[in-house]
């Protein structure tokens, strides 16, 4: 049943900053080199992390995220001081600092308490607007040698991932094409999950009855870990997964090596798929029965006696960028 | 008979649960046992869990919330060593069905029986003190308040040994917490118990309004009355709008699980969505419901040891209304990544940045406040600048993520759990022990042991630090919330710093527990015979400590905005108290047992609605409905204390206070 085709491509182990060897660093001597170990880390800019990012989405989503931290910096690293130096000159022993009783109020500080904020929130809330509709999940890459359609469907508690193009299917593992943007429709069989990819950017929920749409890419090639970012019970720890990023000669290869082996994800591949399982190795079918992913969207909208298909709700999200 | 409980509902099995279960009914026992042997039930039964005095309300609330405290704590120390050990191919020492219990408990204990028992119970204690009034508008309903409270507590608690709790998460998102995917009694456990003392939240919000709106001094108008009042109205109105909408989602939660109803379900038309929606139109509104009080206990206590009244008393009025108005506008900012669209995320986004314009203006009003003052460095300040500055970071952090693109790939993570703990720890619990050593003299009669209660502040404040920074290196490491355990290796070393961060903390709870001990065994020698050991400028510093059961004798003359500081400021000028008053026999309510009786009925319902043992709950109801009937038909509400008695205790006050006040006068005699 289970087949891992992990022969076809050879373990990739290249994003940048040597996150492989990370991996192995850190375990036994934990106590001992704490302090010194936890400052390193932070100052080494968190491999893997959403500060290395690996793609446009989070590459832009980082660039925001920054330069928001500074502008806000700008404001907060004063006011700690401020604070700090306020209360310390004005101690009660400080013969020095001028005791004022009754100052009580003054327009003009009161005129920049306020303005100070509201400048800060003015740059910002510009930065959310025009960040909010460039970085809007759905919102297409731009794909001048075409892109690659991937569905995705949380289970309990698994992830798969149907090629629509492709014909294929795969469990906790998402093998694309490095430099080629991806289009995610996505959904939930069972429980609310959310889709994310770390290095990539952008996380966006798997939903019962809907269908959420995400575009993301991965620049170079390479092995990004992938998670769930909602709780979605007990097996949720064990929900991971990784995207791989390959040559297009590579992937073209998995594919076709998908294709030749393991089973068909049929009515009861998919049956045996639903029972709930943990921390599931990855594996490939060969091909998917057609209309899968719009049937689990639908299934579950639809009440058994009288299928409401027509209801606005209940359809999947059209794909707009064709 | 007994429903769903059966022996298998009791954990043998989990050694777990099982040695806390036994150690929590021994402790509870020895404490019955021991109050029995002294014979101390009458007192109890009469003094306090009878009373339906608002300063035995007040402080019967805050010692649910510390206690509560110390419970959630357990829980944050179990996740904490959990994940301290649980790296790679270790899976740790919890499993998940534990494991997910035990964060499900821990954000539902500390939100709604440690936090919202602290501030209500300080609202409690010091809003008709400092309004100069007598006591709430509904006395026994704040009785009622209490005691619906504490069986939320006793229900939560008791899942701990009979049966489980959700493991869903505090805010039990469906489709996970339907029927069909949380099978077990531990959502019904997490519903009824909310549901009970939301009941009880929605009264005191009522009780409040009216309080603040109906019952102040003569002369306190709304733009006299003390930060601290005006914040707990923002608050009290927040309850009011927020928590309807709270019962109301529970209820089609309830109706799902129960009846088999399709409110949020998969099938048949459910949106589980919709109740996401809901639950954080409640929610937002709930973390100002739980900071704004503490915004005025903040700028109390700063004016007082700045010796100076609060800067820009109208703009932080303004920024306080503001922020209670704008906490409506903000849910969606807490699923962006629900696919909503550009222009609601930007939309939300912005409104949620807009709430720190008045909070930014708030920090500064306080930062002038110090300025030109003379700053003593009592505990409470040490609290209340501890809050500033971890406020700031705190609020900067949730600005982060109110920009949806860098929410995008910060949402759910450990950067957005270091996040509302810094809010919440750095405001909310900061605020109320800030609150709860500036009253505990007022309360009690007697202050607390200030070197142990700054070992207590440096201990939160350094633990804080160490237990939550490296929680925002690992959300932006792409670590998220409610692992149970994590493949990465590199994390463990941020992990372990954090668990370290939590011991520290925890011995901070150790200094206020020796704080507290120490302080009851000294307090001969820590007596506050002023009844104003912090000189202090609103109302409750007027009366003595502990203030007699009435308050005060005679309705003040409240003339502008710092009602005491101004009396005791013209006693000193002219070198004499105010003139005798002619002292009348006051009013008082009557103690009411309704609220523990209520309270009884209720927790029998509840626990009988989570096993659906059917005959329990309709007599619950019937009880709980025959107390309030019983209670709408007294014949006597109120008792009178006499002139006499009355004129003893404020002659008394008054020879304090010109002892205090006017040494010059007591001196000769």
């Amino acid at each position: 049943m289970r087949d891992v085709p992990e022969s076809v491509i050879e373990p990739v182990d290249r994003s940048p900053r040597g996150s492989g060897r990370r991996r192995e660093a850190g375990s036994g001597r934990a106590f001992g080199t704490l302090i010194p170990t936890a400052a390193l880390l932070l100052l080494a800019g968190c491999s893997e992390g959403v500060l290395d990012p690996q793609g446009p989405i989070g590459s832009q989503e980082k660039t925001i995220l920054l330069n928001s931290l500074g502008i806000m910096l700008a404001i907060v690293i004063p006011t700690v001081l401020a604070t700090l130096g306020v209360a310390w000159w004005f101690r009660s022993s400080n013969t020095r600092a001028h005791y004022r009783p009754e100052w009580d109020y003054s327009g003009r500080v009161e005129m920049i308490v306020w303005s100070i904020p509201m400048m800060v929130i003015l740059l910002l809330g510009g930065i959310t607007w025009v960040g909010s509709h460039d970085l809007d999940p759905p919102k297409p890459l731009p794909a001048p040698a075409g892109a690659i359609n991937v569905d995705v469907v949380s289970l309990d508690w698994k992830w798969l991932f149907l090629y629509p193009d492709q014909g294929i299917a795969s469990v906790n593992r998402i093998v694309v094409p490095a430099g080629t943007p991806v289009r995610f429709r996505l959904t939930a069989a069972t429980v609310m999950n959310s889709f994310f990819v770390p290095q990539l950017g952008s996380q966006i929920y798997t939903m019962p009855n809907m269908a959420t749409r995400l575009n993301l890419q991965a620049d170079k090639p390479g092995s990004y870990p992938g998670i769930s970012a909602q709780f979605s019970g007990d097996g949720f720890s064990g929900m991971t997964f990784t995207m791989d990023a390959v040559s297009p000669g590579q992937f073209a290869k998995w594919v076709k090596t998908a294709q030749a082996s393991g089973s068909a994800l049929d009515a009861a591949g998919y049956a045996a798929l639903e029972k709930p399982s943990q921390s599931v190795a990855p594996y490939t079918y060969k091909s998917v029965m057609p209309g899968l992913f719009d049937a689990i969207v639908h299934t579950q909208a639809a009440p058994p006696e009288a299928p409401r298909l027509a209801r606005t709700g209940a359809k999947p999200a059209p794909r707009t960028e064709g | 008979m007994l429903g769903k409980l059966s022996w298998s509902a009791i954990p043998f099995d989990q050694p777990i649960p099982l040695m806390t279960s036994i150690v929590m009914i021994l402790v509870i026992g020895a404490v019955l046992a021991w109050i029995t042997v002294k014979g101390h039930w009458p007192y109890l039964w009469h003094e306090w869990i009878t009373s339906v005095d608002h300063k035995r309300i007040g402080i019967m609330y805050v010692m649910l919330g510390l206690v509560m405290l110390l419970r959630g704590f357990a829980d944050a120390i179990m996740m904490r060593s959990q994940l301290a050990i649980a790296a790679g191919p270790a899976h740790g020492y919890l499993p998940p069905e534990h494991y997910d219990q035990i964060f499900s408990a821990h954000g539902t204990i500390m939100i709604f029986f440690t936090a919202m028992p602290f501030v209500i119970g300080l609202m409690n204690f010091v809003v008709p003190l400092q309004l100069g009034v007598r006591d709430v508008a509904f006395p026994t309903f704040n009785s009622v308040s209490l005691w619906l409270t504490a069986t939320g507590v006793l229900l939560t608690n008791a899942s701990l040994v009979i049966g489980e709790f959700a493991r869903t998460g505090w805010l039990a998102y469906p489709p996970l917490s339907e029927l069909k995917f949380s099978p077990g009694v531990g959502v019904d456990y997490y519903l009824w118990s909310l549901q009970i003392s939301g009941i009880g939240t929605l009264l005191t919000g009522i009780n409040f309004v009216t309080t603040i709106l109906k019952m102040r001094a003569p002369g306190m108008s709304y733009t006299r009355m003390p930060v601290f009042c005006w914040t707990a109205l923002a608050s009290s109105l927040l309850i009011i709008a927020a928590f309807p909408v709270l019962t109301a989602t529970f209820a089609m939660l309830s109706l799902d699980r129960y009846l088999g109803f399709h409110f949020f379900s998969n099938d048949m038309g459910g949106n589980p969505m919709m109740y996401i929606n809901l639950i954080w139109v409640w929610g937002h509104p709930e973390v100002y419901i739980l900071v704004l009080p503490m915004f005025g206990v903040f700028s109390e206590v700063i004016s007082t040891f700045s010796s100076k009244p609060l800067f820009g008393y109208r703009s932080m009025i303004l920024a306080t209304m503001a922020i209670c108005i704008l906490s409506f506008l903000v849910w969606l900012h807490h699923f962006f990544t629900m696919g909503a669209g550009a222009n609601v995320n930007a939309f939300f986004g912005i409104m949620t940045m807009i709430i720190a314009v008045p909070t930014g203006a708030k920090v500064f009003n306080w930062l002038f406040t110090m300025y030109g003052g003379r700053v003593r460095f009592e505990v409470p300040i040490l609290w209340s600048i501890g809050f500033m500055i971890t406020f700031v970071i705190g609020g900067m952090t949730g600005v982060l993520l109110a920009v949806p693109p860098a929410d995008f790939v910060l949402h759910n993570s450990l950067f957005l759990i270091a996040h509302f703990h810094n809010v919440i720890i750095g405001g909310v619990v900061f605020g109320a022990f800030a609150g709860y050593t500036y009253w505990f003299p007022k309360a009690f009669g007697f202050t607390l042991h200030e070197g142990l209660g700054k070992a207590a502040f440096w201990c939160w404040f350094i633990g804080f630090y160490l237990a939550f920074m490296p929680l925002y290196a690992l959300g932006l490491m792409g670590a998220t919330r409610r692992m149970q355990h994590y493949d990465n290796m590199g994390w463990q070393p941020l992990m372990i710093a954090a668990e370290v961060g939590a011991i520290i903390i925890f011995c901070g709870v150790l200094c206020q527990i020796a704080q507290l001990v120490v302080s009851i065994r000294t307090r001969e020698q820590r007596r506050d015979l002023t009844g104003d050991p912090w000189d202090g400028r609103s109302l409750e510093w007027a009366t003595p400590s502990p203030p007699p059961v009435f308050n005060f004798a005679v309705m003040l003359d409240v003339h502008g905005e710092e009602a005491y500081w101004s009396i005791k400021q013209r006693a000193i000028e002219e070198q004499r108290l105010a003139e005798e008053p002619d002292y009348k026999p006051i009013e008082m309510p009557r103690n009411s047992p309704t609220g523990f009786v209520t309270a009884i009925f209720a927790t029998a319902t509840g626990f009988a609605l989570i096993w659906h043992i059917w005959w329990l709950v309709i007599v619950g109801l019937i009880g709980a409905f025959a107390t309030f009937v019983w209670f709408a038909w007294r014949d006597e509400d109120e008792y009178e204390i006499p002139a006499a008695e009355v004129a003893r205790i404020d002659r008394e006050r008054r020879r304090v206070r010109t002892e205090v006040l006017l040494p010059s006068l007591s001196r000769p005699s």
